[in-house]
């Protein structure tokens, strides 16, 4: 026999009690779970959609001459010529330390060109990463496929009496028009967008970027953390953080964090208190046991660790009950929560040793004094029969 | 020199202002293999004196020798193990775990010693034949005769084979049949070589033993050893 032997005796005498006591921890475990849960269902929402809410981070040339302006930024350097953006950037961005959280990079360059005698914006794109960022754009025809293809914007496609499957001299080239945009009400319906390389080298600026768009998400992190690493990245840049619908969305999460460490810790802390009033008494019930222990020669660390294991029993069983049960309530009120749909039950080994060890933890602190107590018991005043 | 030699014993308690005496100028050694039964009114001290050569009490003056140790100069940590060597303890109204089967409670001084579940199990059925409960081991104390409790108490006092056995009354919660059989039982662990202190009402019971003592008031008043 062990000492931890008379621990589990103990619990399997004390059922009743031992059950409120299990309950009491797992109701705080289980609100924990559940309310990370639900914050990473909201957090993996928002990242899903990203896509959705477009680019994210806008990245110009660092100059006070802004002559174009572009979805209400102004970019800097187009109408003077002075190119400090270039391709070669783009594989900085992807050295940041936060670079996982980079989902796509939009690289751009702008410029104004005669077009069958009108002056026309042309935008040179990689049509690959713009679809990605642009999940709102319907093109009548298909994306361009060659460099010798254009996408219309539709108010440019208007002017110019153009429609898919026509030609449209671009340098004295011919290229063929492979779709319209419909409209979309922003700037893209006055653009011509090609192919990045092949307007380069029509506007003769080969390498050459007007802005750079970033979409990127952190869950971690604010927007900011990846601003500053990627202006540290590039130093002749101006990063700028376009915040709109992610922020408030991102507000709402943060709020719906700090309420989730406000409930957690109060009921956390009404869990610790139903162990300690628990332990109290069972370790005043059994004074004359531990006088018994004491008296047949158990030291005091022995009282204590009869205790502190009855402790962790408890608080193993209340974390892994706690846990499955965090799981299965944000499944089910997560969706109704969050508005999001309850996706794949998702188990995360980390979470679960956090719960586990958390609830084992507080069973442990909070029996802290009893057993102290417990051990500190005069054996003769505990053995009154003596 | 005497396994137990108890020099100029004191002892006295705080009872609000007041200082009770419950125990004064008590000299005694007692050897090895002795029978020693302790009698007394209530209240004389002998309930005190038996705490005290427990290790449980200290004394308030005087010193407590076993087997050359001064117990009372040992850290608390080291007491109790002393305690778990060198003593049994029958308490009155047997103090058995409740939750605990007739082998468990047997084998409670050896759970906290470094003997292996196998020799633990050996000693504990080795004592329960020797005590007359051979085959009552799954049972759970409420499920056992007073007389089998008190049995078991015995057995869990001697399972550690500790060269003192402190008795409590040990008949006091037995009808005068089973009583009997339980001193009977005192006299051949007696018989022996084992050392017994025994407090006790009941002048029969001392009928084994080899030095009786009388208590009045703290001190001793009548010392009488037989052969």
């Amino acid at each position: 026999m062990r000492l931890k032997d008379i621990s589990i005796n103990n619990l399997r005498r004390r059922k009743g009690k031992v059950f409120f006591l299990i309950l009491g921890l797992t109701i705080g475990i289980t609100t924990v779970v559940t309310l990370i849960s639900i914050t990473r269902m909201m957090n993996e929402d928002i990242s899903k959609k990203l896509d959705e809410f477009g680019a994210n981070i806008l990245i110009i040339p660092r100059s006070d001459d802004l002559s174009i302006s572009y979805g209400g930024m102004g970019i800097g350097g187009v109408a003077i010529d002075t190119q400090t953006l270039k391709d070669s950037d783009i594989p900085k961005i992807r050295q940041i330390e936060v670079r996982e959280n980079i989902s796509t990079i939009s690289p751009k360059l702008i410029g104004v060109m005669d077009i069958e005698g009108k002056k026309v914006a042309l935008m040179g794109i990689q049509f690959q990463e713009e679809i990605r960022l642009k999940k709102w754009w319907k093109i009548h025809g298909s994306i361009p496929k060659t460099r010798e293809e254009v996408l219309l914007g539709n108010e440019v496609a208007v002017r110019l009496f153009k429609s898919t499957g026509e030609t449209l001299p671009i340098n004295g080239k011919p290229v063929r028009i492979s779709g319209v945009l419909d409209e979309t009400g922003s700037q893209d319906d006055f653009l011509i967008f090609g192919d990045l390389a092949f307007i380069q080298e029509a506007m003769k600026k080969p390498g050459a970027l007007s802005l750079i768009e970033v979409s990127a998400f952190c869950n971690t992190c604010p927007i900011e953390e990846i601003v500053r690493q990627i202006s540290k990245q590039l130093p002749h840049a101006k990063v700028t953080a376009i915040k709109q619908t992610l922020q408030t969305k991102m507000e709402a999460l943060d709020h719906f964090k700090k309420f989730s460490v406000g409930i957690s810790i109060i009921v956390l802390l009404i869990g610790s208190l139903i162990v300690f009033t628990n332990m109290m008494a069972s370790v005043n019930e059994r004074k004359r046991e531990i006088g018994i222990f004491r008296a047949i020669g158990f030291r005091k660390s022995h009282v204590v660790r009869i205790i502190f294991l009855e402790a962790l029993i408890v608080g193993l069983i209340a974390g892994i009950v706690g846990y499955l049960l965090g799981l299965g309530v944000s499944q089910v009120i997560g969706p109704m929560i969050t508005g999001v749909k309850g996706g794949s039950l998702f188990i995360d080994p980390l979470l679960a040793i956090g719960a586990i060890s958390l609830s084992s933890l507080i069973g442990i602190l909070s029996s802290a004094y009893p057993a102290i107590h417990a051990s500190k018991m005069d054996p003769t005043t505990a053995l009154r029969a003596l | 020199m005497s396994l137990i030699e108890i020099k100029n014993l004191k002892k006295t308690y705080e009872s609000g202002e007041e200082c009770v005496l419950a125990l004064t100028n008590l000299d005694l050694n007692i050897e090895r293999g002795e029978f020693i039964s302790v009698m007394g009114p209530s209240g004389s001290g002998k309930s005190t004196l038996l705490t005290i050569l427990g290790g449980l009490n200290h004394p308030t003056e005087g010193e407590v020798v076993v087997d050359e140790i001064p117990i009372y100069k040992l850290p608390l940590e080291k007491l109790a193990d002393f305690r778990r060597e060198y003593l049994g303890f029958i308490f009155q109204s047997f103090q058995l775990i409740p939750y605990l089967t007739v082998i468990e409670n047997v084998m409670l001084p050896l759970s906290i010693t470094e003997k292996s579940n196998r020799e633990q199990m050996k000693m504990a059925e080795e004592i329960l034949e020797r005590i007359g409960l051979k085959g009552k081991g799954k049972r759970l104390p409420d499920q056992l005769s007073g007389g089998e409790q008190e049995r078991l108490a015995i057995a869990r006092a001697l399972v550690n084979s500790p060269p003192i056995l402190l008795a409590d009354e040990p008949t006091g919660n037995l009808d005068s049949k089973t009583g009997k059989e339980i001193m009977a039982l005192f006299k051949t662990l007696n018989q022996d070589g084992q050392t017994i202190v025994m407090v006790t009402h009941n002048p029969e019971n001392t009928a084994f033993s080899t030095q009786t003592i009388f208590l009045r008031d703290g001190r001793v008043e009548e010392n009488g050893t037989k052969i």
